[in-house]
């Protein structure tokens, strides 16, 4: 019998839904602790940092680090898992690209902390409390992680292997990806984006589409009455499917909503959010300065539109300060 | 003169992105014609100004531009008949988004240049320099660079 891979998986900034795609294996979870030890996976099991620290480097056969990196301990525990590792997956669109952690990087800390603990409409705070990373009482020193001014992608940190995108990744393409692992398959070359495909959402998607996409202004969702045939750019609602890599198996548009851009930009494409403003603005029918600048107005939020979960992975990674 | 001193302190770096059909060969009538303009300027050939892509714009400022200019062949001039009008659609969103991520929208300029208008095209890019001047340095590269 082949001996058994180790298996790590852990979350930094994270809202947990990245390990709850792991655990959506269901009865495959069989197939998986057949072929591997989980040996570090705090959404489940109980191993401690001390732990990790203890063992060996190289020790763990594939980490799956889902989250972004904002404090400290997502710090500490990325170059941790790091050494430990032999193959380290950004797990998720927050490790790949910053994800929805990564639109704090329109404020600064500042900012943020005086928003959540000042002026929050569920905040009483009348002694202007904040978080210290050092704090002493009678006990000891008290010590919890730094937050940082800018969330960063897992390979702004570390040096990453694979990438598999999503929010979450598809619990079928991680099995996929774990099995090809497993069997000792060809693995791609290094830095490559696993578990989905080359091509668009666009291609895959079964939506009517016709060559005339323009429009006189764009809607929300819920300002059209979709048909549920109709390409969504077709009804004016903007949908990130042309700038964003395929894979889900367009899940989104399958459930009647538009492409949210979470599995990131296809290959050779360097900045996802700038190539969805180029094909939404070239939408807009009509020459005249003023009537594009009215369509414009309709496109409520550029940023989290085109960039809902790419800041820290696109070229201006952060607003300026 | 103390202008002088002040230019010595800033000399403002500008991307321009002109179009092959109109504008470049309106920036060259500029050039054969000897008529003098800032060299703060770096000139992008493209084939038109409807080939600018948003990234294109965003990788001049990372790269350490503190202005961009774009410019293309007036309304109803386009050698591909629409090129333009897909620039100005593009143009006027891309402001939207650096607007959004703090860059001031004065940095970023999208005009008309015919291939007979070498007088004006000069005085656009001294024009320009002069307000990216004003500006000062953009902060766009070393705000990338820092991290904490």
């Amino acid at each position: 019998m082949k001996p058994k891979l180790n298996l790590a998986v852990y979350w930094g900034a994270a809202c947990g839904g990245c390990c709850v795609s792991v655990l959506d294996v269901h009865e495959k979870l069989f197939t998986i602790v057949e072929h591997a030890n989980l040996v570090f996976w705090p959404i489940a099991l109980d191993t401690k940092y001390k732990d990790v620290e203890q063992m060996p480097d190289g020790f763990i056969d594939l980490t799956l680090y889902n989250g972004a990196v904002r404090n400290s301990e997502n710090e500490h525990l990325a170059k941790l898992l790091r050494k430990k590792s032999k193959i380290l997956v950004a797990y998720g669109s927050c490790a790949h690209m910053g994800g929805i952690p990564g639109l704090a990087n329109l404020f600064n800390k500042e900012e943020i902390f005086k928003r959540v603990y000042f002026e929050s409409e569920s905040t009483i705070n009348p002694d202007q409390v904040l978080p210290q990373p050092h704090y002493k009482v009678s006990e000891g020193e008290l010590e919890i992680p730094e937050f940082y001014n800018d969330v960063r992608t897992l390979a702004q940190v570390v040096d990453v292997d694979y990438y598999l995108p999503g929010c979450p990744p598809q619990t079928e393409r991680l099995v996929e990806v774990f099995l090809a692992i497993v069997n000792g398959e060809q693995l791609p070359p290094k830095g490559s984006v696993i578990g989905a495909k080359d091509k668009t959402q666009c291609d895959e998607c079964k939506r009517k589409k016709s060559d005339n996409k323009l429009v006189k202004e764009f809607k929300r969702p819920w300002q059209i009455k979709d048909d549920g045939e109709t390409c969504f750019l077709e009804q004016g609602v903007i949908c990130c499917g042309p700038a964003t890599r395929s894979g889900c198996g367009v899940r989104c548009v399958e459930g009647n909503a538009p492409c949210r851009g979470c599995y990131g930009p296809p290959p050779e494409v360097a900045d996802p959010g700038a190539k969805m403003l180029s094909a939404i603005a070239t939408m807009i029918d009509s020459n005249d300065p003023n009537e594009i600048q009215k369509a414009i107005d309709t496109v409520v939020d550029p940023v989290g539109t085109f960039y809902r979960y790419s800041i820290p992975f696109s070229i201006l990674r952060r607003k300026l300060l | 003169m103390e202008n002088k001193v002040n230019e010595k302190i800033f000399k403002p770096k500008i991307v321009g992105f002109l179009c092959n059909w109109c504008s470049y060969t309106g920036a060259d009538l500029a050039g054969t014609s000897r008529m003098k303009y800032d060299e703060s300027i770096r000139v992008v050939r493209v084939m038109c100004s409807g080939r600018v892509d948003p990234t294109f714009v965003l990788k001049a400022f990372k790269e350490g531009a503190d202005g961009v200019l774009i410019c293309g062949c007036h309304p109803r001039d386009c050698h591909y008949h629409e090129g333009n009008y897909k620039c100005l659609r593009r143009y006027h969103l891309l402001k939207k988004y650096i607007i959004q991520m703090g860059i001031e929208p004065d940095r970023l300029r999208l005009e008309w240049i015919s291939a007979s208008e070498g007088a004006e095209f000069a005085k656009l890019v001294n024009e320009f320099t002069q307000k990216i001047a004003e500006l000062g340095p953009s902060k766009v590269k070393q705000n990338i660079e820092t991290f904490s």
